[in-house]
């Protein structure tokens, strides 16, 4: 019966085009509406590395003041002191470990007629590449020798090394930086994860990097910090040793941990560490050291703005709105119909027989609304993309992905159904003999 | 067979109160052909109504082929519509965006049967009414006397034991009217019990036996009055 049912639906949007292209045009300007917005948070929110998000752990340790707790103590410090990120990263604790900030730089061409120019720079270890899965076009991460020889080298985006060196292989090449000279190790592939969780600490959808260089080059010749820095108390001195050693809280550092007793190890290893700080007069407050893994650090950084869940909500109500007036065609459509309602009736329909066959009606409506609910979501897409072009991050938050594009699809259906089932159950109650005497 | 007892049916508003049947009475025997007349609001198609299972009765019992219809749910219902009973209407009741082979289809799609069986059923009761050569025309390219027959191998296609007829003839001119008449002839002698309602007596004549109704009751004879308005 369910290709009958099909062919009948079929029959009945080609009797009343206008009212079944009206039901159509309402249900997908509420998915698109609803899409458009639902994408936008999708993207932001999605796990930039699913398979291996909960082995990467963001490493937390309270070393706030007792009299103003950070975050009223709701939870611990979200970056490390200098102090401590050398400390866990001489441990070596983890199966991999990273420390690492924010440090832009300035690329001074070997062509004397060129400008120098920024780029985005970052402060790491070795481990970064491996832990994030980081794909190299040429070349490979700098060894543990360069980490501890404080070498200036360096892994370049594949947009830098467009830039520089029209995209050939770079490796081995040499590139000035502030002064610097850094021979060239490795050139990233294509690596543009949606958000930029390993740093949420300004836009997390801001590209990569342009350049990654030792953690300990970084230090040695005094990089600064892009980043945020947050003080509970001022250091004690204006030089830089005075800054290095205070609480301030500037470096993001990660581990990587394989399994649960790799992470109840290594928890219990801060918790010394943190005992024994406590003996040396630092970590006032009471115990509180966290791991969070990729999407736990996520949600704790909010990384989805609450402006976008608001807009959701608009939306959703405004696909509400589409679905009360669908309801309100559906209905007028099949109050048309008493008369084949009745004569199917009569014929031996069932009122199951009927609801099956006004909901599939219904769902091939839906089916259609969620189709050109994409084309919708699409232009809403577009617009937003075109509306915000001057931020590179939108470009990633617009792309509807597969996931999405179903959704769109199932979410008409559903919604076609949802509205379908007052008018439909209004079908089964027509009484057959009051509409078959038509004179 | 057919039979009710003492079946009445009201309908009800705020305020008002209409007593379509009253205590009706009827048995209507395997292989008849009754003809039901009466003056208008006099209940007969209400009582077609409810023979066809299409209105349900206020009280009173309603047997068909021995089963209490009273104790149907809407499936079981509509299974006996289905399987026991054939409709003809007035105004035909063709679907009008199918084509008169999918028209006569609907009821037997909703017997469950396989594409064959219908294609052979559907064939031979559009042959019975002379319109095999029609299978793909819309509605609106036949008469009206076709749409009726077109109606009438609806009907027909499911095998019915049972078939209704509601002022079948009402929407035709005499020629078609007489035609149609003569085919439901043809049906009856095959065997299928046939109960018509018609205004009209010397419509009602056709029939082997007639069944006159008044305020919703059976009455034992044409009243006067009816006998002088069909003159």
């Amino acid at each position: 019966m369910f290709r009958y049912y099909l062919k009948l639906g079929a029959l009945s949007i080609r009797a009343n085009p206008a009212l079944s292209a009206l039901m159509v045009a309402a249900i997908a300007i509420g998915i698109g509406a609803c899409m458009t917005i639902f994408t936008i948070q999708h993207m932001m929110g999605s796990n930039p590395i699913p398979h291996k998000s909960a082995q990467l752990r963001h490493v937390q340790m309270d070393s706030w003041s007792d009299a103003n707790p950070y975050n009223d103590g709701a939870n611990p410090p979200i970056q490390l002191t200098y102090t401590d990120a050398r400390n866990l990263l001489a441990a070596e604790q983890a199966v991999r470990q990273i420390a690492t900030f924010k440090s832009g730089r300035i690329v001074e061409p070997e062509d004397p007629d060129e400008l120098p120019y920024t780029v985005s720079g970052r402060a790491t270890s070795k481990d970064f590449f491996a832990m994030f899965d980081v794909p190299f076009k040429y070349g490979s991460a700098w060894d543990a020798a360069a980490d501890l020889s404080e070498e200036f080298v360096v892994v370049i985006s594949e947009p830098l090394n467009e830039r520089m060196f029209g995209g050939e292989d770079s490796t081995g090449r040499r590139i000035t930086m502030n002064g610097d000279t850094f021979r060239i190790v490795g050139v990233l592939d294509t690596w543009s994860p949606v958000v930029k969780f390993y740093d949420l600490n300004n836009n997390p959808h801001e590209p990569v990097e342009d350049t990654f260089f030792p953690f300990s080059t970084a230090m040695a010749n005094e990089y600064g910090n892009e980043g945020n820095t947050n003080c509970w108390k001022p250091p004690e001195g204006g030089d830089r040793a005075a800054f290095l050693n205070s609480e301030c809280i500037w470096i993001q550092f990660w581990v990587e941990i394989p399994d649960q007793a790799a992470e109840t190890q290594y928890m219990n290893y801060l918790d010394a560490y943190v005992e024994q700080q406590k003996e040396l007069g630092r970590f006032p407050r009471p115990l509180d050291n966290r791991l969070p893994d990729v999407e736990e650090w996520m949600i704790l950084n909010e990384v989805v703005d609450d402006d976008v869940s608001v807009l959701l909500g608009l939306a959703v109500l405004f696909l509400i709105v589409c679905l009360l007036n669908t309801i309100g065609l559906l209905l007028a459509k099949v109050m048309r119909r008493t008369k084949d309602i009745s004569l199917r009736r009569a014929l031996g329909a069932s009122k199951a027989s009927l609801f099956s066959q006004y909901i599939i009606e219904a769902g091939m409506i839906g089916v259609a609304g969620g189709l050109l609910g994409i084309g919708t979501t699409w232009l809403g897409l577009l617009g937003i993309r075109n509306l915000f072009n001057r931020f590179d991050f939108v470009e990633k938050l617009t792309h509807m992905d597969w996931s999405m594009t179903a959704l769109a699809i199932v979410l008409a259906v559903v919604s076609a159904l949802a509205a379908a089932l007052y008018p439909t159950w209004r079908a089964c109650q027509v009484t057959p003999a009051s509409q078959l005497r038509i004179q | 067979m057919l039979k009710m007892t003492d079946v009445s049916k009201i309908y009800r508003t705020d305020t008002v109160e209409t007593h379509a049947l009253r205590e009706f009475s009827l048995t209507v025997d395997e292989g008849e052909f009754v003809s039901v007349t009466g003056p208008s609001g006099s209940g007969k198609t209400t009582f077609l109504n409810i023979a066809g299972l299409l209105e349900e009765m206020t009280s009173g019992t309603y047997e068909l082929d021995g089963r209490d219809i009273s104790k149907l749910n809407d499936r079981e219902r509509s299974r006996v519509r289905n399987e026991k009973i054939g409709f003809i209407f007035q105004s035909f009741n063709l679907i009008p965006e199918l084509n008169i082979f999918d028209n006569v289809d609907v009821p037997l799609r909703y017997r469950g049967l396989n594409a064959a069986e219908r294609k052979r059923r559907i064939e031979e009761s559009l042959d019975m009414v002379g319109l095999a050569s029609r299978l793909k025309h819309q509605p609106a390219q036949l008469s009206g006397g076709q749409q009726q027959r077109v109606a009438i191998a609806r009907a027909l296609a499911g095998e019915p034991r049972f078939l209704l007829a509601d002022e079948p003839t009402g929407n035709l001119d005499t020629h078609m009217a007489d035609s149609v008449l003569d085919l439901l002839s043809e049906i009856n002698s095959n065997g299928v019990t046939i109960i018509m309602v018609t205004h009209e007596l010397t419509l009602a004549d056709r029939a082997k036996r007639n069944i006159f109704v008044r305020d919703g009751q059976v009455t034992d004879a044409a009243p006067e009055f009816l006998r002088a308005a069909n003159g």
